[in-house]
């Protein structure tokens, strides 16, 4: 490797380079703000980063390469998921604007966090060699922590962070003990001759079970599947809840990237990924375990999610649930099941993201996360009852939202794939039947039962009714065939092989 | 002290004590210490694999990113473990419930 070529990687990594600029400016700018609580260094990243979207949006992929001695990959699924990052970011900063809870506080190294959890998704998202796997993620987890303890002085901010960290540590060290087997069993750390070692069969099929067991430890933890997402309900209710509606989408869209990339094109056979996933692994019938992950995620999720009554909480099994509709398209791991996967990311980003937002705006003016107080709603404010309706039928997955075009595309893929997936399908199917169930609890508080009819109504800010219109119309629209942005995540499917 | 095996018997006892103390310890701190034992597990492992695996250094290069990031990762956590004791003035994970179950 030498200068020139380093000079040549260096013109592809231009997004990341101007994160990392932007993200030192923020810094800087911080330093002059003469009133301790000015938001304005807010704006600066919040500018930044859609820079940094028209940068990626620009950016010419048709040729996928590995950059650095292929630390990292430049290809259409690095920057369909890059993209999906930035936009969650900049709607959950564009709402932090708004929420009491970050109001007169020191907010510029908050925006600095973030930006600098973005660029260490950047890295997730594109990471092809174990190290770079492993630093980005921990890039991830350990900017996680903090903003999930950022409002220090709240007992309950400081016990989401604590468990956060413990959990997070334990996995990755587990993660990253199982890395060094796969590294001494492969002889290599990047993940391209891996998989050259690996489909060459001299790997004993029972370490490798054990191995890849390990890394899903710290895998599955980053897009909390049962039976490693303890943590997730009490990070998600104590931690900001901009905050807790930024760790649900995007570090968790990035977690799906690493595992979709690992066992894409690590455990592929030769030459011919997407073809034949899970060819490395034919000792072993690594898709059920793939498979019972789901249905145990699905299931979990969905069950304790009805228990609850608090809406955030609530929020943080559904996302559990959702995780598991997502990992039903990872078993499938072929071209259409990826796509699958990558459009229902960008659809939950949008749904749930729409639902915190609400659940953040009438914490703000009503003072309350509990679902019992949303009663009467949608007469009280009309226009949020009706958005948070349209979010609450397409997380359900009813027609014709975006939810239900993201489960149909999902379940497509599982029945195209083989009859033995119907089941799957099947489970899937009357998980959200299950959810319907929660998520309808909430529409009925807010316009059915007894209800006094309020004298006065109360309006959402233009600026949150912008933000949330935004999230819902797309939603609405969705059902029409050939949408831009299931075109999109389909072109997406094209990874960097060596 | 020459074979790989040798090497990898310490690192499996390391791992095996940093997942005992994990499990078994209440103390915020004794569980980081835990974490640390499984980390540098890890780099005993990659190290000797490049020694008598690989032969390059790719394994001296992974472990020496591992300290780095086990630093800050043991810096952050001390941090909130700080705040946790100005909170409640103890340390333990096991009564930090004031989320509900």
């Amino acid at each position: 490797m030498n200068l020139n070529q380093i000079m040549t990687d260096l013109s592809y990594f231009i997004p990341e380079m101007m994160l990392t600029g932007i993200l030192l400016l923020v810094i800087l700018f911080d330093l002059f703000q003469k009133a301790d609580t000015s938001i304005r260094s807010g704006y600066v990243a919040l500018g930044g980063l859609i820079l940094v979207t028209i940068a990626l949006l620009g950016q010419d992929v048709s040729t996928s390469v590995g950059i650095f001695s292929n630390m990292l990959a430049v290809d259409p699924f690095g920057n369909f998921l890059k993209i999906l990052v930035t936009v969650g970011t900049i709607l959950v900063m564009w709402m932090s604007f708004n929420s009491n809870e970050l109001k007169n506080r020191r907010v510029g190294e908050y925006y600095t966090l973030l930006l600098t959890l973005v660029l260490g998704m950047y890295f997730l998202v594109s990471a092809t060699h174990l190290l770079s796997i492993y630093i980005s993620l921990e890039m991830v987890s350990i900017m996680s922590y903090l903003l999930s303890g950022y409002l220090k002085e709240q007992m309950r901010s400081n016990e989401a962070s604590i468990k956060y960290v413990v959990f997070g540590a334990f996995s990755s060290g587990i993660l990253l003990y199982g890395f060094s087997l796969l590294y001494g069993l492969t002889g290599s750390a990047d993940i391209f001759e891996i998989q050259a070692a690996l489909s060459a069969g001299t790997v004993s099929p029972a370490l490798m079970m054990i191995i890849l067991v390990m890394i899903l430890v710290g895998f599955g933890y980053k897009i909390a599947a049962v039976p490693f997402h303890f943590w997730t309900p009490d990070v998600y209710e104590g931690a900001p809840a901009p905050i807790t509606a930024f760790l649900s989408v995007a570090p968790k869209a990035a977690g799906f990237a690493i595992i979709i990339r690992f066992f894409n094109v690590a455990l592929s056979s030769a030459g011919n990924p997407n073809m034949e996933a899970w060819a490395a692994l034919s000792n072993m019938d690594w898709q059920a375990v793939m498979g019972i992950l789901a249905i145990l995620s699905m299931t979990v999720g969905n069950v304790i999610a009805l228990q609850q009554s608090n809406i955030k909480r609530m929020l943080a099994y559904s996302s559990i649930a959702h995780a598991g509709y997502m990992l039903l398209g990872v078993v499938v791991a072929d071209q259409t099941g990826i796509a699958a996967v990558l459009y229902y990311a960008a659809v939950y980003m949008l749904m749930n993201l729409g639902a915190f937002f609400v659940a953040i705006h009438i914490k703000n003016e009503f003072d309350t996360e509990e679902i019992e107080d949303y009663k009467a709603l949608g007469y009280k404010a009309p226009v949020l009852g009706v958005i948070m309706a349209i979010f609450m039928f397409s997380l359900t997955g009813l027609p014709p939202t975006g939810g239900f075009v993201a489960k149909f595309y999902i379940f497509r893929a599982l029945i195209e794939y083989g009859d033995m997936y119907f089941w799957l399908a099947m489970i899937g199917l009357i998980n959200g039947v299950v959810s319907l169930y929660y998520y309808m609890r909430v529409v009925k508080a807010m316009y059915f039962g007894k209800i006094e009819l309020p004298d006065t109504v109360h309006h959402a800010p233009v600026n949150i009714t912008i933000l949330l219109s935004v999230l819902a119309i797309p939603l609405l629209f969705a059902w029409m065939l050939g949408d831009p942005l299931s075109t999109f995540a389909q072109n997406a499917v094209q990874f960097f092989i060596k | 002290m020459d074979h790989l095996s040798s090497y990898l018997v310490l690192s499996a006892i390391l791992f095996s004590l940093g997942l005992y103390t994990v499990v078994t310890r209440r103390n915020a701190v004794a569980i980081l210490m835990g974490v640390e034992l499984i980390l540098n597990a890890a780099n005993i492992n990659f190290v000797a694999f490049s020694k008598f695996v690989t032969h390059n250094l790719d394994g001296h290069l992974m472990s020496v990113f591992i300290i780095m990031l086990a630093a800050a990762e043991a810096a952050v956590a001390l941090a909130i473990v700080l705040n946790l004791y100005n909170d409640r003035g103890h340390i333990n994970v096991d009564e930090a419930n004031a989320l509900k179950q």
